[in-house]
């Protein structure tokens, strides 16, 4: 086929492909921050959105495939180009060459990609397959009388703990940075970027970067700073949050502070 | 005013080369670099020593000779000029001034700062031209040619080819020179006819020639004596999708 040789085999290709892949993976991170967003509503929301997904049965499968296949396609472009492009210097490189307008993000992507990719691995593992914490922190929770996760407090779980927030906002720091040169960029390898209207591109990709990140330090930040909080009534009565009838804790305080 | 020189000495692709130091003084601040470089030389030669070897010609700014990595910027510290359009002005008494050679694979070191870019006429001769009858010189102004499309193709075809997109690319890629050159023939209405067939062979050249791919960082831009703009990288772009699907689906004949 003439098209997947030009695709696989040819310098321009591999940045087409780069470029279509980016703007799949920048559409699902976007969809994956509305998603998330809908934290702030009440915990039946989130839940409910995620008990939809969790019950499109082979439509997910397709949809997980069809993403890792992206994800592998991005990855693999940026190694054949990382190694050409190293091989393409000689065996000699300079002593000194200067950076004339390159920018920063430009010049770390392949360290904010591997970064962030570890970043996901740990994603993936934690909320997916369920196998970096233990069982207390997959809660349950009912949904028109259906037992369903409670990914509202598994979310509330998560960046209580502080060194999970942390690395969440240093990946996601990172990513909003790897698409700060990336956004702009597939413009360029499918040849939508000209002159006069790069700079509008240019201000575009910032402010769409901007409020990325924002979007997402949101909620780590409303879960750490106390304003969302743990809303199903099984757990707040586990951590001591909620009275319950059968409570005897209270009177037993009263008891001895009589 | 005075400088220091630390400039790469290599005898030839086979042997290993090394940075050597010179000192160039008494020098005119309104020489060029080439000319501080020929007033070194001569001294080198008095003394009996093999004098550094670089390439030039025209010295006038459109030949596409001249090269060198100067301070780590290809053609020296300005914008816009290539080196032999580079004064001595633009140093400071005193400077230690580090000359090399363009580094890429496809641009072999032949000695000291001289490359071989033969790799641009291979690129050049896959589709850098336009089949026209021969004969007399057709009319002036037969094909009218808007404006701006004349402006542009004028933008593209300034490219001296003298490579300095490819040693200032962190990728040694061959892109902006590409670009300039098939963006030149495919804006016009004489490009049209091999217009698919120049962006298809000229990018399989670049790439047969092993110079790096593009990541969009737009060095070549700001380092091209001619500042010719990226934005000709992204019409080649455009123009090699165009390009491969065209030719996957359009008809061909038996032979």
């Amino acid at each position: 086929m003439n098209i997947l040789n030009a695709l696989f085999k040819t310098s321009i290709g591999k940045k087409v492909i780069m470029a279509i892949t980016g703007l799949i993976l920048v559409g699902f991170v976007f969809g994956h921050l509305v998603g998330n967003l809908q934290i702030f509503s009440a915990p039946e929301k989130i839940n409910a959105y995620a008990h939809l997904l969790q019950s499109l049965g082979p439509a997910l499968w397709a949809i997980r495939g069809f993403l890792l296949l992206t994800v592998a396609l991005h990855i693999w472009s940026a190694v054949a180009l990382v190694l050409e492009n190293k091989a393409a210097r000689g065996a000699k490189g300079y002593a000194n060459q200067q950076t004339l307008r390159a920018s920063y993000a430009s010049r770390t992507m392949r360290y904010s990609g591997v970064i962030v990719l570890a970043f996901i691995i740990y994603h993936i593992m934690h909320f997916t397959t369920k196998t970096t914490h233990g069982e207390d922190f997959y809660p349950m929770a009912m949904l028109d009388g259906h037992l369903v996760p409670d990914v509202h407090s598994m979310m509330v779980f998560g960046f209580q703990q502080v060194w999970v927030s942390v690395f969440y906002l240093v990946a996601i720091a990172l990513l909003t940075l790897h698409l700060s040169h990336g956004i702009s960029s597939m413009f360029q390898s499918i040849g939508l970027r000209s002159r006069t209207w790069a700079t509008c591109l240019n201000k575009l990709t910032i402010a769409v970067c901007i409020l990325y990140f924002l979007g997402n330090a949101a909620i780590v930040g409303s879960v750490l700073s106390g304003y969302v909080k743990i809303q199903n009534p099984n757990l707040q009565v586990a951590m001591g949050e909620l009275c319950t009838p059968d409570c005897n804790v209270c009177e037993t305080r009263i008891a001895a502070n009589n | 005013m005075n400088v220091k020189l630390r400039v790469w000495r290599q005898k030839n692709n086979e042997t290993e080369g090394r940075f050597e130091n010179y000192e160039a003084k008494d020098l005119n601040p309104n020489m060029s670099f080439l000319e501080m470089m020929d007033v070194v030389n001569e001294d080198l030669t008095d003394s009996g020593d093999e004098p550094i070897a670089f390439a030039h010609d025209c010295r006038e700014g459109i030949c596409g000779t001249c090269s060198c990595m100067i301070d780590g910027k290809p053609h020296g510290p300005e914008h816009g000029v290539a080196t032999c359009q580079t004064y001595m002005r633009s140093f400071k008494d005193g400077d230690t001034i580090t000359v090399e050679p363009f580094r890429a694979k496809a641009f072999p070191i032949v000695k000291d700062l001289v490359t071989d870019r033969a790799s641009f006429d291979k690129i050049q001769q896959a589709g850098g031209f336009i089949t026209i009858r021969t004969g007399a010189a057709p009319d002036a102004n037969s094909i009218p040619i808007g404006k701006e499309i004349a402006d542009l193709a004028m933008d593209a075809a300034a490219c001296i080819g003298c490579g300095a997109c490819v040693a200032a690319c962190k990728n040694a890629s061959a892109m902006l020179f590409v670009s300039a050159k098939a963006g030149q023939l495919n804006l016009l209405p004489q490009g049209k006819p091999e217009k698919d067939r120049r962006v298809l062979s000229m990018v399989a050249a670049m790439d047969e020639a092993g110079f790096g791919n593009c990541t969009n960082q737009y060095e070549c831009s700001a380092a091209c004596p001619k500042l010719i703009s990226e934005e000709f990288i992204s019409k080649l772009n455009r123009d090699f999708v165009g390009a491969t699907v065209r030719s996957s689906f359009k008809a061909k004949p038996l032979v």
